[in-house]
């Protein structure tokens, strides 16, 4: 791990197939046009359309990685993996963080 | 059409401030003077092939560092203005509205356009000699970085001749920000010139962790890295996890003033105290961002001038690690008044006391390393020992502060003003002022003139505390921030004399700082050796300046502090383990080397350009700017012809004169 010294290496991962990229990019697509036609047509209340576009974005985040990033391939040490591990504990906080402080700050619409 | 062009041009360019006048006249005759002496000296193309397209770590380092001390002269100027504005009661130097202006730009410019910078410079210049590698993990990536920073910086100082400085403070809260309390193009600015900027330090970032993870010489373990290395990890795992944060919060401030949308709007749905939420979910982490690299710095001098291994070295490696993740637990301390209920505050008032533990652990560690080190006190070393007590009154006061109930006292008064300059000056400064010391002789082979240099410390530290101290007192007799302009009957004018004379006292040591620059200069002595200060780490085992490719033969690596340990079996006439010997006796190889490459300075250009149509909305400019941007992606992706080879004899000659030359 420590022993590589040249300015660039990193060639040599694999990089996907062709049909793998195709099923990531349908799936993004489709996944991006549920909660368009869901909000655009009006089809639910409010809270369900919340719901929705929130079940639809994380599975997209899914999607991104696994097609797209090559998470699956990754080689020992799991740097990708650790530094996922922590950006989601860090995207809670702010999720969660955000939700809990303006509880007490909402403004009426 | 004359009158058009007139009303054009008084709306483009600032007009009517003779201070300002005063500006546009000397950045004018500037420009023509540089461009004059380098066309004189024949230095243009000197200049593209040597610097502007270098992706040489050491060279893009300079590079930070000179930008980063001419803004610390800008922001420095707008403090002096600031602090002789508020020397007396119902002064009319600055307007209200030119007071509001300065204050922004000092902000953003201290802490984005210096403080970053100068910590980029360091990073670049110190961590691959530290790791015994030959560059950073994506040299282009680098150069691109750079210069997104130098075109994002430029953009934002442009503002200042034209159309205008932006004026809503460093984080431009909203409403004040948005389209109805800021209608010029002076908020734009603002956001443009951070987010280029913004978009190279997240890479910085990314470069950064790489560089550290994958590029250590063999054998050298995490837990044998020098300290400033594993600072720079901390505070680049910090930089990659908050500065995203930013971006997005900065572009939905962009979409409410460029595409009306609400985000933090009053009407609309829009919700301002989201803004303040999610800015300071990256600003409270940048502050640690910066002060991280320091801690590293000054755990490397202590260490050198003690003559001793730093003390409890794994738990500063806790210590610096478990900062930048509870960095991200307590951003809500910045608006305690802003009524989020008394759960949220005691959380948050917790979390925020917490990191003083770890802090804490650092000053003992420090403490302990001088504890019967043999000590010597050369600049780098002076530096150092100001910055321990400055930094614990800072951090005490900053508890202080995070006692929630409390705040609403001190919450935008002075006291918080002294608070944050205390560990800003005092910890950031302090700390890259002994750094730049530290390292100068790595950088260019000769060191700065020590008398000098203890003159600007001195004025530095007296300026510092009489400029500083007065301000906690004036915060408790009521003065609050952002204020250009206060009554007779306050009281206040004693203590704001007093702070204004220490503000002048620390302009005075710039002044020391650059004759001392200018002096080392004119009176170069070449340092003997490689090593200047007896150092511990990789960086002093090479010559100074370091060579293009840095190691002519990878160091093997074997323990903590390799350098000094390799110096004392020397010196004792013991012998190194076999692998390490067979290594060192190996002949030269050809050295494998990224090659110049102009596609950053020309992208991060076409940026500039997109970014200056985005802020006049001249969607004319908008778009030639990202279709070079884009062709500039292009280009360099059917580039294959990247690296090259330093030949064996290149690297003997090399190594011949650096050598030779003792
Ligand atoms: C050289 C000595 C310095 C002096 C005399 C100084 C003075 C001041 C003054 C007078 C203000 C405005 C206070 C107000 O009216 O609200 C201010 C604000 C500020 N300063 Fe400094 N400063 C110095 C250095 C620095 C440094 C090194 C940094 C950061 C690395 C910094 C960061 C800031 C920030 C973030 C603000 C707040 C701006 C705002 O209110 O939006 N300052 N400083
Ligand atoms: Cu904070």
């Amino acid at each position: 791990m420590a022993n590589h010294n040249q300015a660039h290496d990193g060639h040599g991962e694999s990089h996907g197939s062709l049909k793998s990229y195709i099923i990531g990019f349908v799936l993004s697509i489709v996944l991006t046009i549920i909660p368009l036609v869901v909000v655009m047509n009006e089809m639910f209340d409010k809270k369900t359309n919340t719901v929705i576009i929130l079940i639809a974005a994380v599975l997209q985040f899914a999607v991104q990685l696994l097609f797209f990033m090559h998470l699956r391939e990754e080689k020992k040490p799991r740097y990708n993996l650790t530094s996922l591990i922590l950006g989601l504990i860090i995207l809670l906080v702010i999720v969660g963080g955000s939700i809990w402080i303006m509880t007490y700050n909402a403004v009426a619409v | 059409m004359w009158d058009k062009i007139k009303e054009f041009s008084s709306e483009f360019f600032v007009t009517g401030d003779p201070l300002i006048l005063g500006a546009q006249v000397s950045i004018g005759l500037t420009l023509v003077a540089v461009v004059l002496v380098l066309t004189y000296f024949k230095k243009w193309r000197w200049l593209w092939s040597e610097w502007l397209t270098s992706v040489d770590h050491k060279r893009i380092g300079i590079m930070y560092i000179i930008c980063s001390i001419l803004m610390l002269f800008r922001g420095g100027v707008d403090a002096l203005l600031m602090r002789t504005q508020l020397a007396a009661p119902e002064l009319e130097f600055l307007t209200a509205e030119h007071y509001n202006q300065i204050f922004t730009t000092h902000g953003v410019i201290m802490i984005l356009f210096m403080a970053m910078p100068l910590m980029f410079g360091l990073f670049n210049i110190v961590v691959p000699l530290q790791i015994g590698a030959r560059d950073v993990a994506f040299p282009f990536l680098n150069s691109l970085s750079f210069w997104m920073f130098f075109f994002g910086a430029m953009l934002f100082n442009l503002s200042f001749v034209i159309g205008g400085s932006p004026d809503a403070g460093w984080l431009a809260y909203p409403p004040l920000s948005e389209l109805s309390g800021s209608p010029g193009v002076g908020q734009d600015f603002y956001i443009w010139g951070i987010q280029i900027s913004g978009m190279g330090s997240l890479a910085t970032g990314i470069n950064f962790i790489v560089t550290i993870l994958k590029m250590r010489a063999p054998g050298m373990k995490l837990m044998k890295m020098p300290m400033f290395t594993w600072s720079v990890l901390s505070s680049s795992l910090t930089i990659i996890l908050a500065f995203p944060i930013l971006t997005v919060t900065l572009f939905l401030l962009f979409l409410d003033r460029y595409a009306g949308a609400h985000f933090f709007t009053l009407d609309g749905g829009g919700n301002p105290m989201m803004y303040i939420n999610l800015i300071w979910m990256w600003g409270h982490p940048e502050v640690y961002i910066v002060v991280l690299p320091a801690f590293g710095i000054f755990s490397e001098i202590v260490s050198t001038f003690s003559k001793k291994r730093l003390f409890g070295y794994s738990s500063m490696v806790y210590a610096l690690m478990s900062i930048s993740i509870v960095s991200f637990f307590t951003w809500a301390h910045h608006f305690f008044t802003m009524g989020s209920g008394a759960n949220v505050n005691a959380f948050f008032a917790v979390s925020t006391m917490i990191i003083a533990i770890p802090t804490g652990v650092k000053v003992f560690n420090w403490l302990f390393t001088m504890f019967r080190g043999k000590l010597s006190f050369p600049t780098p070393m002076m530096w150092t020992i100001a910055f321990i007590p400055c930094f614990v009154i800072g951090g005490m006061t900053g508890v202080m502060l995070s006692v929630a109930p409390a705040d609403f006292q001190y919450h935008n008064s002075y006291f918080l003003i002294a608070h944050f300059h205390q560990t800003l000056i005092g910890g950031v400064v302090f700390g890259f002022f002994a750094g730049l010391y530290y390292w100068w002789p790595k950088m260019f082979g000769f060191k700065l003139h020590e008398g000098l240099g203890k003159w600007a410390f001195w004025f530095w530290n007296i300026g510092f505390y009489v400029c500083f101290m007065p301000q906690y007192a004036l915060g408790f007799m009521g003065m609050t921030r952002r204020f250009n302009e206060y009554n007779f009957d306050m009281g206040w004018q004693p203590l704001n004399v007093v702070s204004t004379v220490g503000a002048f006292l620390m302009g005075i040591a710039f002044l020391f700082q650059v004759w001392q620059i200018a002096h080392s200069i004119r009176f170069y002595k070449k340092e003997p050796t490689g090593d200047t200060w007896n150092g511990r780490s990789l960086e002093w085992s090479i010559p100074s300046p370091a060579p293009m490719y840095n190691f002519a033969r990878t160091p093997i690596v074997t323990s903590r502090d390799d350098w000094w340990e390799k110096k004392e079996r020397r010196r004792k006439g013991e012998p190194e383990l076999p692998h390490v010997a067979k290594a060192e006796q190996a002949p030269l190889e050809p050295i494998h080397m990224p090659r110049n490459s102009g596609v950053p300075f020309v992208m991060s250009f076409f940026w500039f350009i997109a970014g200056f149509g985005f802020v006049w909305d001249w969607t004319w400019m908008v778009i030639p700017g990202l279709i070079g941007v884009i062709v500039c992606m292009l280009v360099r992706s059917f580039t294959y012809n990247t690296d090259y080879y330093v030949p064996v004899d290149e690297i003997e000659r090399t190594e011949a004169a650096a050598r030779g030359a003792h």
